[in-house]
């Protein structure tokens, strides 16, 4: 391992994207720079480039997802990689082979890359550790720990949007306790240097460490989002939760859901933004979510640009390698 | 010799790009291509697409290609850190097409650059505009409108800088790089 850290190679080019924690602010802007540049693919006719041409990309997905698993297969189709699907439910691991004999099998097979979508917190970390060298592995959500793509392509948004970091005040509104995504909006909103961070939500669904993220901390949405640039919607995970953490989800909407009569004292150029899939009436109202200020679909269409930048980053850097 | 040299002056290349322009005007009305489309490669030949396009007064809009996703040594040194947006502000199809760059040595960055432009559409025909052509070339590619022509020793490297002002510096790639192939040009 580099004295970087596992996801760097000795000379710091990124070799695995398993977490922003512990990348610079250098390297997440080379990755929005680099991203930029991938944006016109979609424009052209042919919407393909040969970058990674004669590689494949197995995405690995042991919980279910549509839009960041359908995304990273156009990414990398987009750059011209072969992709293999696996939908670990349905495959040998649920006979009972172990993940790393899978990985040994999908390595024999010449993969380049994993994409990893698990429960577990930690689980690509642990794929990047046991794969073979010249692998590269990308995480795309484990556990309530990382969904570094999802922040990336987040930061991407809001940076097209706005510009500099610097001046913005941006509100993360929700369930922060269960999401990964939260977690890595905070980690790159804090390395790119934002302005003022905040999260909005009740005060069960905020983690015991979320003052150390550098996040002033709001229980009053109207309150929250005053003045604010930009406003990141959570989805609420009914799935996560256990215990009495919420009365109703109808209780939830009454005090947290965005409604455009709440939107009143955030910036009037404020972005609405969401990772989706969006809950309508629960954490936002439709008229908000299909408003003027939503850049949500936007967020979908840069979230390819932005995996197909981290995607050549990585594949880039095994190449330097031979 | 320093690391880089001048090899033309402001003056001289300015003068070039004039003397370009002309013949271009003259070999697009012999060819009778009407309302071409010019389309300069990043970054030197965006800045002499802007000179040429300028003098000739094209009515479409200049288009910008990077040809950084397209090259063929991105399995030995990656994407170059700086990739500017491909901007082809008009459909290509069925159109006559200027391709323009700064020095054509090995002629890698042209044959990426065809690459790009057929992912973007089917022209009509594609003509090959450069300010220097060098010895070194690699792939069977000709330009139709050459500025000037060098002859240079191995490990010498022709860079326009500019754009305000054009200077062509001749410059040497260090000795351990030299020994790996060239970038291509």
């Amino acid at each position: 391992m580099s004295r970087f850290g596992i996801q760097l190679d000795l000379q710091g080019n990124l070799k695995h994207f398993l977490t922003i924690e512990g990348l610079g602010r250098a390297l997440l802007t080379e990755i929005l720079d680099r991203a930029e540049g991938f944006l016109g693919v979609a424009e052209q006719t042919v919407k393909k480039v040969p970058l990674c041409r004669g590689k494949i990309v197995a995405n690995l997905f042991f919980e279910t997802s549509t839009r960041t698993r359908t995304t990273f297969e156009l990414a990398a189709k987009r750059l011209s990689a072969d992709v293999l699907n696996l939908n670990i439910d349905t495959s040998a691991t649920a006979k009972g082979e172990t993940l790393l004999d899978t990985l040994r099998n999908l390595e024999a097979m010449h993969v380049d890359m994993f994409v990893v979508r698990h429960g577990e917190s930690g689980a690509a970390h642990f794929i990047a550790e046991h794969a073979n060298p010249h692998v590269s592995v990308i995480n795309a959500g484990d556990g309530r720990h990382s969904h570094p793509t999802q922040g990336m392509l987040d930061m991407f948004t809001i940076r097209r949007h706005k510009g500099d970091f610097g001046s913005l005040c941006v509100a993360v509104v929700g369930d922060i306790l269960h999401s990964r995504v939260a977690r890595s909006q905070l980690l790159a909103l804090r390395a790119l240097g934002a302005g003022e961070i905040r999260i909005i939500a009740p005060r069960t669904l905020i983690p015991a460490q979320a003052r150390t993220l550098g996040a002033r901390v709001f229980h009053d949405l109207r309150e929250g989002v005053r003045d604010a640039d930009v406003i990141i919607m959570l989805r609420l995970q009914r799935e996560r939760m256990q215990g009495a953490m919420l009365p109703s989800e109808h209780e939830y909407f009454r005090l947290f859901g965005l409604t455009e009569e709440r939107l009143h004292t955030a910036r009037p150029d404020a972005i609405i933004m969401h990772p989706g899939p969006i809950n309508r009436g629960v954490e936002i109202d439709s008229q908000v979510a299909d408003g003027r200020r939503s850049v949500i679909l936007e967020q979908v269409s840069n979230g390819i640009a932005v995996r197909m930048a981290i995607m050549s980053l990585c594949i880039g850097t095994q190449n330097l390698h031979g | 010799m320093s690391d880089t040299d001048l090899w033309k002056t402001t003056a001289e290349v300015e003068t070039c790009i004039w003397g370009m322009g002309r013949d271009l005007a003259a070999l697009l009305q012999e060819q009778r291509k009407d309302a071409p489309l010019m389309i300069g490669i990043h970054t030197g030949g965006v800045w002499l697409a802007q000179r040429l396009h300028r003098q000739l007064a094209l009515a479409e809009p200049l288009g910008q290609l990077d040809i950084s996703f397209y090259r063929d040594d991105f399995t030995r040194i990656g994407v170059h850190p700086q990739v500017r947006p491909s901007r082809l502000p008009v459909s290509v199809d069925d159109r006559h097409i200027v391709l323009v760059d700064d020095v054509l040595q090995t002629g890698r960055t042209i044959r990426a650059a065809l690459n790009v432009l057929f992912d973007y559409g089917r022209p009509a025909s594609v003509l090959l505009a450069v300010l220097v052509e060098r010895d070194g070339r690699e792939l069977p590619l000709e330009p139709n409108l050459v500025g000037l022509r060098a002859r240079l020793a191995p490990g010498e490297q022709l860079k326009l800088g500019g754009p305000d002002p054009f200077r062509l510096v001749l410059g040497r790639i260090p000795p351990e790089r030299g020994e790996t192939p060239a970038p291509p040009s």
